[in-house]
């Protein structure tokens, strides 16, 4: 096999350091959003005692589930031992941590109680989900850590199989953790379902590369360096197997629901009488997060990367409007506590419940979407993660 | 030695001696009139835990439950210090730790009216899913939230079938009351009014206003006596649960729905 050089980027054009400072800008905001928000309490949010997970939730779960998938490229070099991916994996590993850094942010920085992190450090409850969360999202630092230092150190570099292969089960057991803190849940009608695990995994692998490949190309196009096609094109194919897949898994889980009379109410408020919820549903997730990418890479227009880029775009865009259907919609609509029967009272039973984001919320979501990329920028810089020239030569040698 | 001994006895400092002072002095204007002596021991001891040989509970019947009355819900805001929802500015933060809700069956027009708070299940969701142990339950069976170690992650919220619960969305005012903590960013719901409860009263402030009004549609006690009169009551009336099939073994028991 041929070798590669790996290089950091440069990072002292201007270029370098405007990207730096305006995804700084972006961190600070974040931080005044929290701020605010702590001195204030959850009152100057859209957040109510009905929909009490809001648009924070939305965004770290989301970076969350980006997290496990992106490591995905690393794995497939590791574990299926695809040599192809192989130059592509230290920058795969970098940008699972960073991702799952700014989601943990946002999810800890949303708490009621944010000021008692260490609390949740030191008092677990194993029943909860939430608890196997942690201890899930700490391993997750621990193993890609290990294994990143596994491909940048060669002293090391023979237990980079065996640490790339416990990170890809750690990262699939921690995906089904992610979703299992929906699915259990007893109370909502859309959670309180097994299917919620593996569809949380096939949408990690979608959103994961899609965030991956927009940063690769991004990284490949403001450095100058040679990004082939053949890598493109690769791995486009593969996100169109998990777009589909993604599909796939959402038309079954409805229609599973709709079968069932018990559940016609709330599939009716998803699917048709929603209004906002209807829409993200059916344009966000549905024609954005996967008709249209499906489109995009399954044609020609797929050969071209401007439009991979847009279908990756596309893709996370789609992804962020199935969390808020998943998290959202299902807080929305009313617990039926008395089946059959009308309900009405002072706290909003038996209403849809509504639902307007604040602005401290979107800037803290925005926040933790802008420390993983930061956190990426940075790492570029300091760690030879990027190969010096991926042109489809390069990746040729690579597999002969 | 013995000379360290007596340092340790005597009070070292004018603070230490005039609370000792004081102390004892609380103690002897407690003590003199005998009745707080006979209130001591109809409650529980500080150093006493609660035990599980009593399960506390509550019957709901809804048949007698008044339309329009909201009785349970002003007396439960005043002995626990919540702001009424009327009453504040925002109302979809407010927290209602009881409210009244009115049913009607679509197709026969009949009505139902009842109070709804947290059910003090004895397999509850909110202690479950609460990762740091903070959602409990207590030995007789009142579902309860630390405030200490609640950190405001709203998982149980998300978890519990009756939307028993509510988020302090902001600084709480002066109403607060000494026995009833409550905080900011934290959760909180019915208690079954444990400072009552082990204050010796023996019944709860929604129980006492519906009892006050007439009403007699709540009655409080304990399920595991079968000498109760809660325990005689529910052996006669045929009581529900609310959302049964989830089987979570409710404190709350409904007759009449």
């Amino acid at each position: 096999m041929a070798s590669i050089t790996f290089r950091e980027v440069e990072g002292s054009s201007l270029k370098y350091w405007l990207l730096f400072g305006g995804l700084g800008l972006f961190v600070l905001f974040g931080a005044l959003a929290w701020n605010y928000m702590h001195h204030h309490g959850h009152v100057v949010t859209g957040m109510d005692n009905q929909i009490v997970w809001g648009l924070p939730h939305v965004f770290a779960v989301f970076l969350i589930v980006a997290a496990s998938g992106a490591l995905n490229v690393a794995s497939i070099a590791s574990v299926f031992n695809q040599k192809m991916y192989k130059p592509l994996a230290p920058l795969s590993a970098v940008l699972a941590l960073a991702l799952m850094l700014g989601g943990l942010l946002v999810l800890v920085l949303d708490l009621g109680r944010s000021d008692r992190l260490i609390v949740a450090m030191t008092h677990f409850n194993f029943k909860s989900m939430f608890t196997w969360n942690v201890f899930l999202y700490s391993g997750f630092f621990g193993l890609v850590g290990v294994y990143l230092w596994t491909m940048l150190d060669r002293s090391v570099a023979n237990y980079s199989k065996a640490a790339g292969t416990a990170a890809f089960i750690w990262r699939l057991i921690l995906t089904t953790g992610t979703g299992s803190l929906f699915g259990f849940l007893i109370a909502r009608e859309l959670y309180g379902t097994s299917m919620l695990a593996p569809m949380f995994i096939i949408m990690s692998f979608a959103y994961g590369l899609a965030v991956y490949l927009m940063v690769l190309a991004a990284a490949y196009a403001w450095t100058g360096r040679a990004l082939g096609d053949a890598v493109m094109l690769r791995l486009k194919g593969l996100l169109a197997v998990f777009v589909a897949a993604v599909l796939y898994f959402t038309v079954v889980y409805h229609l599973t629901s709709l079968y069932f009379a018990k559940m016609q109410g709330v599939e009716a408020f998803i699917l048709r009488d929603g209004g906002i919820i209807t829409t993200l549903f059916w344009v966000g997730q549905i024609a954005i997060g996967c008709v249209l990418p499906l489109l995009i890479l399954l044609t020609n227009l797929g050969k071209q990367r401007p439009w991979i880029m847009i279908a990756c775009a596309l893709i996370i865009l789609g992804g962020l409007a199935q969390m808020y259907v998943t998290i959202i919609g299902a807080q929305a609509f009313p617990l039926d506590m008395f089946p059959g029967l009308t309900e009405k009272s002072s706290f909003a039973d038996g209403q849809v419940h509504s639902y307007s984001p604040s602005v401290p919320e979107f800037f803290l979501g925005l926040g933790g979407v802008a420390i993983a990329l930061l956190a990426t920028t940075f790492g570029v810089k300091v760690l030879r993660l990027l190969p010096a020239n991926l042109d489809d030569a390069t990746v040729a040698k690579l597999e002969h | 030695m013995s000379e360290h001994k007596s340092t340790e006895n005597t009070p070292s400092s004018p603070e230490r001696r005039r609370f000792v002072g004081a102390a004892a002095a609380a103690a002897g204007v407690s003590l003199a009139p005998g009745i707080m002596l006979m209130e001591v021991a109809h409650g529980r001891p500080e150093d006493q835990a609660a035990s599980s040989a009593v399960r506390w509970g509550m019957l709901v019947d809804a048949t007698k439950c008044s339309t329009g009355c909201d009785d349970c819900v002003t007396a439960c805001s005043t002995e626990n210090g919540w702001t009424p929802v009327a009453e504040s500015q925002h109302k979809n933060q407010a927290p209602q730790w009881i409210r009244k809700l009115e049913l009607q069956d679509p197709l026969t027009q009949m009505e139902t009216n009842l109070p709804m708070m947290c059910q003090h299940c004895a397999e509850a969701p909110c202690v479950d899913v609460c990762p740091t142990g903070a959602s409990f339950k207590r030995a007789d069976g009142i579902v309860l939230v630390n405030r200490h170690t609640c950190i405001g992650c709203r998982y149980c919220m998300m978890a519990c079938p009756y939307k028993a619960r509510s988020l302090v969305h902001e600084s709480l005012n002066d109403t607060q009351k000494a026995e009833v903590p409550r905080g900011i960013g934290c959760v909180e719901s019915c208690t079954l009014c444990v400072q009552k409860i082990d204050r010796g009263d023996g019944t709860t402030a929604c129980v006492e206003a519906c009892t006050a009004a007439g009403h007699n549609a709540l009655l409080f006690g304990d399920m595991n006596d079968p000498e109760s009169e809660i325990s005689k009551r529910l052996r006669e009336l045929p009581t529900k649960q609310v959302r049964a099939d989830l089987n979570l073994n409710l404190g709350v028991r409904y007759h009449g729905i």
